[in-house]
């Protein structure tokens, strides 16, 4: 199983993450982080769907997002 | 803080992204959607994988890039107001062993420093320029570029730019590849998963092409600026599909290794 993690301090929550991510599961949140930005999110519910194939922490401009994956899930989306 | 206990890696668990360890660890001062984000992160990770993080020079240029000094933990001289080439030029001539780029806009590249760019490209320097284009200058408030397309609405053409009156984009690819020193010139677009692949590929070999001795390496990437084009970020890569990539079409104009040329 695969899993996000989203710096809530580094999101400027431009939401390009949302345009990439091909199961869709990537959100705005209604979390605000210190700068005042919106972040996004993967609600807890939907991380299962997450396949690890890390579209959305290439498209980040600001990095401000890590992929996880389980070392079995290694070929499915490897760069 | 908050992230590190979740960024801890079980037994059987493993980084899908890795990020450079020369890309610094800090937020940056770009508007939210900007992809000077993107362009930073692809460079860092060339020179990582290139292994050439502690031989190179970077000669960072006027505008919002301006301060890629403070993002990428590499030697850097500042050469604002489009002497970048030129500055990098003595660099490279100096230090003929280090690995010597600009990171320019295109209010620096493609007018203020045209002259600049143009001659470095044709004495063939052995240096590498990446070149932003997102058609506005961005850091003096979305004034008119010599990029900015026709019809598009800026500070110092509030009606739209017209043909008649500002000329034409200037595609700034074609213009390089055209030119006799240049060992590769090629354009590439940062608006989607695959297209930034493709950059970073384009960006490799526009070091590689230095690294090898072979000549000048130029880099084009079409990038958004969601503030200046006053749109959000998502829309602004719509635009960059839809509207630039038709007029600045992406691909490799000049690649000496590969033999041939668009000259």
């Amino acid at each position: 199983m695969s899993r996000v993690v989203f710096l809530d301090e580094r999101c400027k929550g431009c939401l390009l993450c949302t345009t990439v991510c091909p199961k869709g599961i990537i959100v705005q949140s209604s979390r605000f982080n210190r700068q005042g930005y919106k972040v996004a999110e993967v609600p807890a519910d939907a991380m299962k769907d997450c396949t690890g194939c890390a579209s959305c922490a290439l498209i980040c401009p600001d990095v401000a997002i890590r992929v996880i994956k389980s070392r079995k899930a290694k070929k499915a989306g490897k760069e | 803080m908050q992230a590190d206990e979740r960024l801890a890696l079980a037994d059987d668990e493993q980084m899908a992204f890795e990020v450079p360890d020369v890309l610094v660890d800090r937020a940056t001062h770009y508007c939210p959607g900007c992809h000077h984000g993107i362009a930073h992160r692809l460079v860092a990770e060339v020179l990582e994988e290139m292994g050439v993080v502690d031989d190179t020079i970077c000669v960072a240029s006027i505008g919002c890039s301006v301060f890629i000094y403070n993002y990428l933990a590499v030697d850097s001289v500042e050469a604002p107001h489009g002497r970048a080439p030129a500055v990098a030029t003595g660099v490279k001539r100096g230090r003929t062993d280090k690995i010597v780029f600009t990171y320019q806009g295109d209010g620096d590249l493609a007018s203020i420093g045209l002259a600049e760019v143009m001659h470095a490209a044709n004495r063939g320097e052995r240096i590498t320029i990446v070149f932003v284009n997102n058609t506005v200058y961005g850091m003096t408030g979305g004034q008119m570029a010599p990029t900015t397309l026709i019809g598009q609405k800026t500070t110092t053409c509030p009606g739209g730019r017209c043909r008649d009156r500002e000329g034409m984009p200037i595609r700034m690819a074609e213009i390089i590849a055209g030119l006799g020193g240049v060992a590769y010139s090629a354009r590439a677009s940062l608006d989607s998963v695959k297209n930034i692949r493709a950059a970073k590929k384009a960006v490799r070999k526009a070091f590689d092409v230095q690294q090898q001795g072979l000549g000048f390496g130029f880099v084009e990437l079409l990038s958004g600026c969601p503030t200046n084009w006053r749109m959000d970020a998502v829309k602004a890569n719509t635009r960059i599909r839809e509207e630039m990539i038709p007029y600045f079409p992406l691909g490799v104009y000049k690649d000496v290794t590969e033999g041939e040329g668009v000259c």
